[in-house]
């Protein structure tokens, strides 16, 4: 569209460069062969043998894997079927009220939900640990997916539904066959949503996650409060590839459903 | 929409989960708000929270929010414009949104090492004559870091009013006379204060319960309401307390959406910071 005179193109190369800053300093000093984050000493890969000696940091980092995928996968479920069923409300005032409950949690700061999360499961009697953690990301990631779906169905014309039924499809039938492949895009940016949320999770993690549990931004956590180890750096190297990988399937997937780009996270 | 064909059974869940996940967890927030470390029932937590360190925590943790958000907003306005001026504006936005992507611990775990007292931040400040600053664990250092988390949550609905907002507005102002200031402060802000609201939304409230950050980066110095709720939580076992601060924080929150409000709809889908 229009050009950029000069101040703002240094604006804006100046906000890039702080953006990045932090993130390619992380990665150079993941092959500094001296320990720290200052004064870099030559090059290894020493860091990043590490990270796949540790057994106890891969075993972290397969934790916070599964976590991701199943909740992501059982909050699409739920979320989905939420989402279906929001648009055939039609009281207005009710539909409003859940959409109101449904936001509650997107708006809660994390502590708030960690704290009371952690209440919860104290009172109803589920272990700290690996439930607790799972259910919890379960949790905070309906209401994205419902968040995600819900442009999409609304976009669907009730005609469509109409014309199934008057062909003789049963409800089932109008789900599965028509209502969800219209809305796949919609379901895949909700799941890819789920799953960056929760690999990202630190604050509602950390109320919920017992002694012997661990996810990956905990373990940093705990490891950056100990003070610098390489070791996160390298663990940084891996986690800035796989994020970029999953940014641009996210980004290819979006693109094809022209599902405005509204994706971000905590 | 005669046809109703998910009705009951597919609700269940997702019914269960506003039961369970939504409407539980605040009522039990309150309800553990009334008991003290021992069990009994108690109001003193309220009492407690109205008591001089606690309003100053309160005071406190607002202007830290307020500095944040300021910043943030400051920051995010122009480079959105700028954004929606550029040729391929959709890749340049989404490489302003991928720092977001990376793990909130590891980005400020950066800082650590950027800010440190042999840091290149620091090494830079020698070179041209200011000398060695402690950056870490002071009050700029955790603005900074807080702004650099949120400002792309910022940026991101600033950048979508901007971009829904009509040229044809803009060039009708400018034949009408108004020079640049006044087609911004006249034309462009109050069409884009939907954006505003929404980015202040989705980085006033997290900014308001931040912990993580003033533990690793403002060295406990700075406390914040979500600092004093962990700390009661998880330090102090004292959960009543925690729950008391807790009910504070849902209110402020509630009041700051009422404020930011008015806002197209779904705002809150366009961001979700922690």
């Amino acid at each position: 569209m229009g050009k950029l005179s000069k101040l703002p193109k240094v604006y804006l190369a100046f906000v890039f460069i702080v953006l990045y800053t932090p993130i390619f300093y992380l990665l150079y000093y993941s092959f500094n062969s001296g320990g720290t984050m200052s004064g870099f000493e030559s090059f290894t890969f020493e860091h990043y043998a590490a990270v796949f000696e540790d057994t106890r940091l891969i075993m972290i980092l397969f934790n916070t894997i599964i976590v991701a995928l199943l909740s992501a996968l059982v909050s699409t479920t739920i979320g989905v079927l939420g989402a279906v069923t929001i648009t055939f409300i039609r009281k207005k005032a009710l539909r409003n009220a859940i959409l109101s409950m449904n936001n509650i949690l997107i708006v809660s700061p994390d502590v708030i939900i960690g704290a009371s999360f952690l209440i919860l499961f104290t009172m109803v009697g589920v272990k700290l640990g690996f439930a607790s953690v799972l259910i919890s990301h379960i949790a905070f990631s309906i209401p994205i997916v419902v968040i995600m779906v819900l442009p999409k169905l609304q976009e669907m014309s009730p005609s469509l539904i109409d014309a199934a039924i008057d062909l003789g499809a049963s409800r089932r039938d109008v789900l599965t066959r028509v209502i969800i492949p219209f809305i796949k895009p919609g379901i895949f940016a909700g799941f890819f949503l789920a799953l960056t949320y929760s690999l990202d999770d630190f604050a509602v993690t950390f109320f919920v996650t017992g002694n012997g549990f661990s996810t990956l931004s905990v373990e940093i956590y705990s490891m950056a409060r100990a003070g610098v180890t390489l070791t996160i750096n390298a663990l940084s190297g891996l986690i800035f590839i796989v994020t970029l990988l999953l940014v641009f399937g996210y980004y290819a997937i979006n693109r094809k459903s022209k599902t405005p780009f509204s994706g971000v996270r905590k | 929409m005669n046809a109703r064909p998910t009705r009951f059974l597919t609700f269940i869940p997702y019914a269960a989960w506003i039961i369970l996940f939504v409407v539980a967890p605040i009522a039990l927030i309150v309800y553990y708000s009334f008991f003290d470390l021992t069990g009994n029932f108690t109001i003193a937590n309220y009492q407690n929270f109205f008591t001089s360190i606690y309003f100053k925590l309160i005071v406190n943790s607002f202007w830290y929010a307020f500095l944040i958000t300021f910043f943030s907003l400051l920051f995010a306005y122009p480079t959105a414009y700028f954004l929606t001026k550029t040729k391929h504006k959709q890749l340049w936005l989404l490489l302003i949104i991928i720092p977001s992507w990376i793990n909130l611990l590891l980005k400020t775990y950066a800082f650590i090492g950027l800010f440190g007292l042999y840091g290149p931040i620091n090494a830079f400040l020698e070179m041209i004559g200011i000398g060695q600053h402690q950056l870490l664990f002071t009050d700029f250092s955790f603005v900074f870091v807080a702004v650099y988390i949120f400002i792309p949550f910022m940026i991101l609905p600033i950048f979508n009013s901007l971009d829904k907002l009509n040229p044809a507005l803009i060039d009708a102002a400018r034949d009408l006379g108004a020079n640049s200031w006044t087609t911004f402060s006249r034309v462009i802000l109050p069409l884009t204060m939907n954006g505003v609201k929404s980015g202040i939304q989705v980085v006033f409230i997290p900014a308001l319960s931040l912990f993580m950050i003033t533990r690793l980066i403002a060295g406990n110095k700075v406390i914040t309401l979500g600092t004093a709720i962990e700390q009661q939580f998880l330090v102090a076992q004292n959960w009543g307390m925690g729950s008391t601060i807790a009910v504070f924080l849902i209110l402020f929150m509630f009041v700051i959406m009422l404020l930011t409000s008015g806002s197209e709809k779904g705002a809150a889908g366009s961001g979700k910071t922690k």
